[in-house]
Parts: C-alpha cells; structure tokens; sequence
C-alpha cells in the first residue's frame, strides 16, 4: 500500500481523468494517488471515471483554484 | 453448457448514437466497454466553462456521463499526437471546414481494431448511421472506413446494420440481425424513441458532432493560424487557445488573444510564461496575450498591441490608458497609449 502523488495541473479535462487512468493501470490494489488539478472540471470527472471502474474517491477539495482527489485504488476487476 | 459470453468495444463519443449502439448490443447479452478518444479538438463543456457566464450549467464529461448510464468501463484514449497527421494530411480530405470526417473515423476505428487485438475482444461497435453525416456516414463511405480500418467485417453500426452487410458477428450469430436497426438519414426521430423505449433521459445532442473542426469559426481560426506560420502545423496549447477569447491579426506576424471575460482571463493568464501579455494598469480590462511568429516585436508592434487591448478595457473613451507590457522572459514595462477607435480597427483583423 503505497501513496503516490500526480501533477496534473494545467491541464485541461479529459487530460486530468487521462493521466489518473494510466496511473492507476500502474499501481497496486489498496494504493492512495492523490492528484492535483486546475481544472475544475475533474471534481466531476475523475469521481464520475472511479464510480464506471470501481475505485474509492477518499477526499476531493478545491482551493484557491486548485482542485486535489485522493483515488484509492480497487482490485482489478 | 452456456456459450462463451462474446466481448465487443464500442466507440463512445458522449453523443446519443453511440450510447444507443452500445446498449442495443448489450441487449443481447454481450459484454460491453467503452472507448474514447482524445483529440484535443473535443467539444467538452469544461472547456466552455473557462468562461464564468457558463459555470452555471452542468459540467461533466459526457463519455464518462454515457458510460455510467451504461454501467460500463470506459477507456479515453489520449490521440493528441498521432491525430496531427489526420488533421494535417487527410487522405480523404475535408468536409465543409477542416473536418476531416471519413479519416478520422478510419483512424479510430483502426485504434479499436489494435485495441479489440491487443485485449482479446472479439468486435467493435459504432454510432454510425448511414446517411447521417455527409461525409463519413454515407453508403459509400462506410464500407472505405471498415476497409481502411483493417476492422473489416468486424465493425458492426447497431443503429443501420439492416441497411449494410452483415457482419461477422451477425453470421455467427453473436447478434441477431433481426434485434438490430435500420435507421438511415439526418432525421433524429427514430434515435430519440429509442432512448425513450431505454430510458435514457438528458442526453446530449451537439449539432454537428462533438468537435471542435465541424465548426466554421474554429476552423477559420486554425486556417489563419497556418497561413501565418507558413505551415500546417499545431500544438495542443494552439489549439486550446483557439478556444479561448477574442483573436485578432493587426499584422501578419502577431496576433492578440483577449479574454472576453473573468474566466477567459484566468486562462489565459496561465500561458503568461509562454506569450507576451498586455494588461490594462489604469483601467480595469482583459488581459491580452500576443502569439507572434518569431518572437520579434518591435516598439511599434506593441504600441499597437496596446492600443487594441486599451480598445478592450474600461478605458475605452479615455484619451490615455496606461499598459503593462511583458515580455516572455518576464520583463514588463508601463506604457500610455490613446485606446485605438473603432473605425480604426480594422474588421479583416477579427480572425
């Protein structure tokens, strides 16, 4: 069970939702990845991408224009 | 002994045809997940919603939206690069802008084949609806998209299979040929009494697609954006900037990106490191990126810059404005200037 960290500031949606994919295909069930966004757009999409494959949204927040969610990731279905 | 549970891709775009595609497959007891591609020149409501005025409606992502009313996974596939060549050199050429409708459907269902390959699925669903489009949905270009695909006669259009040979899953009998569509034409009709036999509520239904290069002003945007160049060629940030703000050309090698509002301004000021920038210092007013050739502006160049961006702020009327000037490097410095007239701004300069 590790925690990794993504930066994917500046980037626009779908790219956010994009890069969390690819992360996530990488790690171990029962890892945290926490991302970091600009995008507003992503509090929507990359909870709406966990719900379609079953990861677990620990915590999302927007603060002065940046956006983190922390993703637990799943056991492959 | 049941048969073995057949697997088959389904291209989603978030529109309504693909999202009846995939569930009329699904009907009939095939496993189903979904593929989307990123192009860059997605119309995606967050790019809409850079613009405050907008930040009211409903944000989300509508592949994603369509995939969970499907309940099914959804795999967005980041095309930006290689989606340059189709975009640049289309074989097939353009629609009525700088759509290159018939390539990029090839394109993406040459992705799902490799894809269907690559994860042991056994065919590929599409929205298409012959007669729908008047480039890529037409009965003679269907069959040169399976074909340049390398998909061939595993590509199956649910919602016109009637109107096309069958296809192998039809053969086999995967699918009942009987279950599925004979759709044809522009008419939306037969699409929306099917989401209601479904249930499917709110879906979404852009006018010509959901990109970007079936729209006549973008795509005139991409052309000056060329021409000025003196090349086809394009950056992801070109292109998202194309969506943003007001562009105008006072000269051939510059052009002025204004945010027309709070949230284009935001944006924009993002890219501060990679443009030169106007900001109005005794007016309240846009902030103005300037994307020029070859990075030479003289004093004149941005005198001028100036007096359009003043144009733009709460000092319009005032005889002087006061600007910052600021340079890639970060350097900045006050400048005054009368803001320029409307008669004086020129409209061959409004890309």
């Amino acid at each position: 069970m590790s925690h990794y960290t993504l930066d994917a500031k500046r980037l626009m949606c779908p790219m956010p939702v994009i890069r969390t994919q690819d992360k996530i295909a990488e790690l171990q069930a029962g890892d945290t990845l926490e991302v970091m966004c600009t995008d507003p757009g992503a509090l929507n999409d990359i909870p709406a991408w966990c719900r379609i494959n079953g990861h677990e949204v620990v915590s999302s927040s927007e603060e002065k224009g940046e956006v983190i969610i922390t993703v637990k990731v799943a056991a492959a279905k | 002994m049941a048969a073995t549970q057949r697997k088959a891709v389904a291209l989603i775009s978030g529109g309504l045809d693909s999202l009846l595609a995939a569930k009329a497959v699904m009907e009939q007891g095939v496993h189903v997940e979904g593929i989307n591609f990123y192009t860059g020149f997605c119309v995606e409501g967050h790019t809409h919603a850079i613009r405050k005025k907008d930040k009211a409606k409903p944000k989300r992502n509508n592949a994603l939206w369509v995939a969970e009313q499907l309940g099914i996974k959804l795999h967005i596939v980041d095309v930006i690069e290689e989606y340059k060549d189709i975009v640049i050199n289309p074989s097939h050429g353009y629609g009525q802008h700088m759509n290159p409708c018939l390539d990029c459907k090839g394109f993406m269902v040459k992705k799902a084949h490799q894809w269907i390959e690559d994860n042991n699925f056994d065919f590929i669903i599409t929205g298409e609806v012959i007669g729908q489009r008047p480039m890529s949905q037409r009965k003679d270009t269907m069959p040169v998209i399976a074909r340049e695909s390398g998909a061939g006669d595993l590509l199956v259009r649910p919602l016109c299979a009637q109107h096309l040979p069958p296809t192998l899953p039809e053969q086999e009998g995967w699918l009942d040929r009987e279950q599925l569509f004979d759709f044809s034409g522009r008419t939306r009709k037969p699409q929306m009494e099917l989401a209601e036999r479904y249930g499917f509520e709110d879906y979404a239904q852009p006018a010509g697609g959901c990109c970007f290069l079936t729209d006549a002003h973008y795509s005139k945007k991409i052309a000056d954006l060329w021409t000025s160049r003196g090349e086809r060629r394009y950056e992801l940030d070109d292109i998202m900037l194309l969506k943003v703000g007001r562009h105008i050309r006072p000269k051939k090698h510059f052009k002025l990106i204004i945010g027309r509002e709070e949230g284009e301004n935001n944006f924009l000021s993002g890219y501060r490191k990679m443009f030169a920038s106007i900001k109005t210092t005794s007016h309240a007013g846009p902030l103005t990126l300037i994307d020029s050739v070859d990075d030479e502006l003289s004093d004149e160049d941005i005198e001028l810059a100036a007096q359009i961006a003043a144009r733009y702020s709460q000092g319009r009327t005032a005889d002087k404005v006061e600007v910052e000037f600021t340079d890639k490097k970060g350097v900045s410095k006050l400048i005054e200037v009368t803001p320029m007239p409307v008669s004086q701004l020129d409209e061959a300069w409004q890309v």
